[in-house]
């Protein structure tokens, strides 16, 4: 049960994906702007990387570890979140609608994520078993969410400041991920 | 004719040059230039892949169905990155190494689906490749670039040389995840500075 719970606190915050990994920053800049869909793209991303992070280890451990295929494995992942993605786009749509509408847009955008892609390649390569691996992509997406939000509500504050010119937009975004960063860096050494 | 295949070209050098004017593909931007020879390494294999999955989708863009294209894009272009990550095991086994789970993720690199639907999706194979070209070098120098000053100022060395002398005190905070922050920043800052003009 500890392992399971330093695991978890290992990938929200001392491995935070965002952060500390560096993975998935196209969205973090690009969705950051706003509370409302940063909380959106948190939503989806915790949903798919959940379903993309078991459905991988299976495919890996199943498929392409007895058949001796691992050099396949980049090609076979990127088809399984793609399908992935569109499968829970379409099962969305038809059965759950108002969560359709929440994540509506999102859910394309997180094919080419490379914090889903990331997380599943991470699994694989820290030779999780099969339960470490649910917990770990569950954990890397909370810590996505939980970087993505707090990122969210200082941009929102950025806007009513003034900013020189040359900084603006994309450019103090970065700086201030790079202070979000250094919080987060208090962290290492935790675990 | 020849003109516009030029300009192509020189548009990834400037006008266009990602991450700065194209903020996409940040997280290999970030992540790898810990030093130049990363940076560089990381450059090359995209460019590769850029100019391979630009002629091949250029090629294929009237047998690709509209509906799926997003999907036939991503086969083409983890086909190619297949392809970088065998031979870099092979011929580059340090490089391989240290850029470790980043050559994988170039599948997923915004710059190379980018470039395939805004650009060769719609154009012919010579101004495909020489766009390629063009996106795929601007990238690699932003890296080195980055890679060189975040090495320098954070370890003292480039390409693994020491550059200041016994006294000099590394300033450790550039080669960590958030020095990489506020380095591309402070980068971007300097580029729009010097756009204007």
């Amino acid at each position: 049960m500890t392992d399971y719970l330093i695991l978890i606190v290992s990938c929200i915050f001392v491995n935070n994906i965002l952060l500390m990994q560096y993975l998935g920053n196209c969205p973090f800049l690009g969705v950051s702007k706003k509370m409302e869909t940063a909380t959106g793209m948190a939503m989806a991303v915790i949903f798919v990387l959940v379903m993309a992070g078991s459905i991988t280890w299976v495919v890996d451990n199943f498929l392409l570890k007895p058949f001796g295929l691992e050099y396949l494995r980049t090609l076979t992942f990127i088809l399984v979140i793609a399908c992935l993605v569109q499968f829970v786009e379409m099962f969305l749509r038809k059965s759950i609608p108002t969560l359709y509408a929440g994540l509506g847009i999102f859910l394309p955008l997180i094919t080419t994520n490379c914090a889903v892609m990331g997380v599943c390649l991470i699994n694989i390569m820290e030779e999780y078993s099969f339960m470490q691996a649910l917990v770990s992509s569950f954990a890397y997406a909370i810590g996505f969410g939980l970087a993505l939000v707090l990122f969210a509500g200082l941009r929102e504050r950025i806007v009513l400041a003034r900013v020189p010119k040359p900084l603006q937009d994309t450019s103090i975004g970065l700086v201030t991920a790079g202070m979000l960063s250094l919080a987060f860096f208090a962290f290492k050494g935790m675990v | 004719m020849a003109k516009t295949v030029v300009q192509e070209f020189t548009k990834g050098l400037w006008a266009e040059i990602p991450p700065f004017r194209l903020v996409l593909g940040l997280c290999p931007t970030l992540a790898v230039t810990k030093g130049v020879e990363n940076g560089i390494g990381m450059g090359v294999a995209t460019t590769f892949v850029l100019i391979c999955s630009n002629v091949l989708i250029s090629l294929l863009r009237n047998v690709i169905p509209k509906k799926v294209r997003i999907a036939c894009f991503i086969a083409v272009i983890a086909t190619f990155v297949t392809v970088v990550e065998l031979l870099m095991q092979a011929f580059a086994y340090p490089l391989f190494l240290s850029l470790g789970i980043f050559i994988p993720l170039i599948v997923v690199n915004c710059i190379v689906l980018g470039r395939a639907e805004a650009f060769a999706a719609k154009n012919k194979v010579i101004p495909s490749l020489a766009d390629g070209l063009g996106i795929g070098l601007g990238f690699t120098l932003s890296l080195g670039a980055l890679g060189a000053i975040r090495e320098i100022l954070g370890s003292g060395t480039f390409y693994g040389m020491p550059v200041f002398g016994e006294s000099f005190q590394p300033f450790g905070f550039m080669v960590q995840a958030p020095g990489a922050f506020v380095c591309l920043g402070l980068m971007l800052c300097i580029m729009n500075i010097l756009g204007k003009k």
